[in-house]
């Protein structure tokens, strides 16, 4: 399983992190991929910290959870705290700037970057932190090409807001370059 | 780019309510309840924009009872529920049952006893499928390992449904109901779609009679001027309640009968690796995801294992198990519970083969490591 | 033969199952009064039942029936008439199947206000299953559960139905059979929740253990008890005391549920 890539996305509920999960699978689906998502429910989904998982593979995905996560995501410091596992040698981590890493965590690489800022600064708009994570996910893997993932945000996005989630994915590029 | 307009990428509970759409869905009768409350709250989306009704009881009890009354008129109906609501329905599966009535109920399975843990997965209401309901009745449940399946399967509900006038329920769980996955829907004209027969004669009209041989009967609509009568007391053919011992036994051995003697028409299972098995996994619904993938793995290692994965819970495919287990060694049981399904494996496979069993009731789905472990400890 | 049985009861079925005294077949005789003094469609009417003494009834009508579970049959009916609104769906049932085991149904069925016209045969007891005390027996009789005296207190269906939303709601008793088969036959009418509680003698489960005497002397209660909701309004405090009302409790019209949800199917054709 060794073509199967999994990432975890996490933060606070309401800040798109299911629908970021939606659009990355979709993207590799037009890739010509298989992909699964799954995603917290109930209490835990509420308010607090919440994660939307998901699987990309070459071939059928058999076991639909994330263990050992290729990649992290985490933008509030409670969803690293929880999400972020101590007892393994993470992949890649990417938190945004204000999320403090707990040295005892063992990695293979640490994406630390201005996300909620960039959104909410240059962007102008904190909604669109999970497509800014996107880019930085796409730059940072390869996991599914730019031309799906712009498409597949396209596909999801309401109507007159294109460019600005365009803008956003761009500016995700560069944070992860 | 965009995706071609047959893929979708969804939910097994959208799933579910895409499939049904195309099998002619138009009536739900039910109470949100977690993990199915997806389907009513598409139902309650979908069902008017195609003249369907959807309608939110004031309780479980009442929303497969309003669905048994819709099937009446001749709507294809169906009720979704979890854990504590297909408790509350169980009365009314046998009604269901007795008066032959057609109606899809979907159980996405979540943890239990009680309350349990309503938004992790289980697989815990296998018997409760079979034997929920007071009395010996026919059973039928399906259990779908994917979102695409779920599709396929709620298609296969309403026309089994339709097909031998009985409730047929769909057994799947949280982990399939909220999981994401590509779905690719086919031509509706290459769908098989079954509808109940009615009769065409109203002049001697017998609800509940059938021709030598056959075990199912015409069934009328409300409403088309046939005046007959339903009742969940023992009836005879005319459907009027009767007390005769002869005739308790000659209803209820048809009853039994529509799916005993169809099961080449009813069985579904899927065979995986088995031609030179040397272990069988049993599994069925998520849990067989995560034995497809043990085998993969073990397959890697040299372990000839395979998987026999039910389609159909109810009926058991006893027949094709006991075949099989006479040419393995193991016979491993994978399932969300403390050991159900397990049970009936025993009294199939008897001494035929070792039975080993692996199961959890806490929330988590099973892995593929438990299960390779289980195998392995016999090695 | 009376032309009632011939034309819209099941002849072969009959005799009924209900016991020297009953009320029951004066309700059943009073419904297809009613139906045949609105000329409705035979084939086009549905009678549904729970469980218990009343809910034979349907067993005996000549329409379409459905016998169903105990305190169900309001839900089934509700299935009934919103996947087929042109039916005339009308629900037999007794005190304990409508106002115990399915209270909920039936005041949600009201708060809806779903076409369903609704006849409770209240005999205040569990007649068929000999004598247990229902939600609608009241305090201090006797019942096989309640040997000492009943400690409950009982509903008054016909107000509660009409606190719940339903259209109309109305009661009147066998020994009052003209005003009953009129009630009926306005209750027929209703677009909307309509219900008829009709008081109904049990001589065999009730009536014996609580000392009422012949039936009768239970018929000749009726007459004295019950009055006339106006004239009832009309008393003084003190003269209440041992008098129940009758009468139409509830005529109002509200919107009725199959016609709002035609509407938004409607709707959702319009915006294509």
């Amino acid at each position: 399983m060794s073509n199967q890539f999994e990432l975890r996305l996490s933060g606070a509920g309401g800040q798109g992190l299911l629908l970021a999960g939606i659009v990355l699978a979709e993207a590799g689906i037009l890739d010509g991929k298989f992909a699964t998502q799954t995603q917290s429910y109930g209490p835990e989904a509420r308010g607090g910290a919440s994660k939307s998982e998901v699987i990309i593979s070459d071939s059928e995905i058999d076991y639909p959870e994330v263990r050992t996560p290729n990649l992290t995501l985490a933008l509030t410091q409670e969803a690293a705290d929880k999400y972020i596992s101590k007892d393994i040698i993470n992949g890649i981590i990417v938190v945004d700037e204000r999320v403090e890493i707990d040295p005892a965590i063992k990695y293979e690489k640490l994406i630390r970057v201005p996300i909620i800022k960039t959104a909410k600064n240059k962007i102008g708009k904190a909604i669109v932190a999970n497509i800014v994570s996107l880019g930085i996910i796409v730059e940072a893997t390869n996991i599914v090409s730019k031309e799906a993932m712009e498409s597949a945000i396209l596909n999801r996005v309401p109507k007159g807001t294109e460019k600005l989630n365009r803008m956003a994915l761009e500016s995700g590029y560069e944070l992860a370059k | 780019m965009k995706m071609k307009s047959n893929i979708q990428f969804v939910q097994g509970n959208k799933a579910c309510i895409m499939g049904a759409l195309d099998a002619g869905y138009r009536f739900y009768g039910g109470y949100p309840i977690t993990p199915s409350t997806e389907l009513a709250e598409l139902s309650a989306v979908e069902l008017p924009k195609v003249g369907g009704k959807f309608i939110q009881m004031e309780d479980e009890i009442g929303g497969i009872a309003a669905a048994i009354g819709a099937s009446l008129t001749g709507k294809k109906s169906m009720t979704a529920t979890s854990g504590p609501g297909f408790s509350l329905k169980q009365e009314n599966i046998g009604y269901a049952m007795m008066a032959e009535v057609p109606l899809v109920i979907v159980n996405v399975q979540r943890g239990g006893p009680s309350t349990g843990l309503p938004t992790s997965p289980a697989q815990g209401d296998m018997m409760q499928a079979k034997w929920g309901t007071h009395g010996d009745h026919p059973v039928i449940a399906l259990t779908p390992d994917s979102v695409q399946e779920t599709y396929y399967m709620t298609i296969r509900a309403f026309n089994l449904a339709e097909k031998y006038r009985m409730p047929v329920m769909i057994m799947t769980d949280e982990v399939i109901g909220h999981m994401r996955e590509k779905i690719v829907i086919p031509n509706k004209e290459d769908l098989e779609i079954i509808d109940r027969i009615k009769p065409t004669e109203k002049e001697g009209y017998l609800p509940y009679g059938v021709e030598e041989g056959e075990t199912v009967p015409k069934m009328a609509s409300f409403g088309d001027g046939y005046r007959y009568h339903i009742t969940g007391l023992a009836h005879d053919e005319t459907g009027f309640p009767s007390n005769s011992n002869e005739n308790a036994k000659k209803l209820l051995d048809r009853l039994m009968n529509k799916v005993n003697h169809n099961l080449d028409d009813i069985l579904d299972y899927e065979e995986y690796m088995l031609d030179d098995a040397e272990h069988i996994v049993l599994s069925y619904g998520a849990t067989a995801r995560s034995a497809r993938a043990a085998i993969k793995q073990m397959r890697k290692d040299g372990i000839k294992v395979g998987m026999f994965r039910l389609k159909t819970v109810w009926p058991f495919p006893e027949e094709r198990l006991l075949e099989l287990s006479k040419n393995v060694k193991n016979v491993l049981v994978a399932e969300m519970n403390l050991g159900q399904m397990v049970l009936e494996v025993e009294r199939v496979v008897k001494n035929n083969a070792k039975i080993l069993f692996c199961g959890r009731a806490d929330g988590e789905i099973i892995t593929p490591e438990e299960i390779i472990e289980t195998l392995k400890e016999e090695f | 033969m009376n032309k009632y049985v011939k034309k819209y009861l099941r002849n072969d079925k009959l005799a009924h199952m209900w016991c020297p005294g009953c009320g029951h077949g004066i309700i059943m005789h009073q419904i297809i009064k009613a139906i045949d003094n609105l000329g409705l469609d035979k084939d086009n009417i549905c009678v549904v039942s729970g469980i218990g003494c009343s809910s034979r009834a349907p067993g005996y009508m000549d329409f379409d029936t459905l016998h169903t579970t105990h305190g169900r049959a309001l839900a089934f009916a509700t299935g009934i008439k919103l996947a087929n609104p042109d039916m005339k769906v009308i629900v037999v049932s007794g005190d304990g199947d409508a106002s115990a085991i399915g209270g909920n149904h039936l005041i949600h069925a009201c708060r809806r206000n779903i076409d369903i016209t609704t006849i409770v045969f209240n005999n205040t007891i569990y007649g068929m299953t000999g004598g247990q005390f229902s939600p609608t027996t009241a305090t201090n009789d006797l019942a096989s559960t309640a040997p000492y005296g009943s400690i409950d207190r009982p509903f008054d269906i016909a107000k509660l139905a009409a606190a719940a939303g339903a259209s109309y709601s109305a009661r009147s008793t066998v020994y009052h059979a003209n005003n009953l088969e009129k009630l009926i036959e306005e209750a027929l009418q209703v677009k909307g929740f309509s219900l008829v509680e009709a008081m109904s003698m049990c001589p065999t489960s009730y009536g014996k253990r609580n000392k009422k005497g012949t039936v009768s002397d239970m018929l000749e209660d009726y007459k004295e008890t019950y009055i006339n909701i106006n004239a009832f309004n009309k008393l003084p405090p003190e003269k209440r005391e041992g008098k129940i009302e009758m009468g139409v409790f509830k005529n109002e019209t509200y919107p009725e549920y199959t016609a709002e949800y035609q509407k938004l199917i409607d709707r959702l054709k319009g915006d294509k």
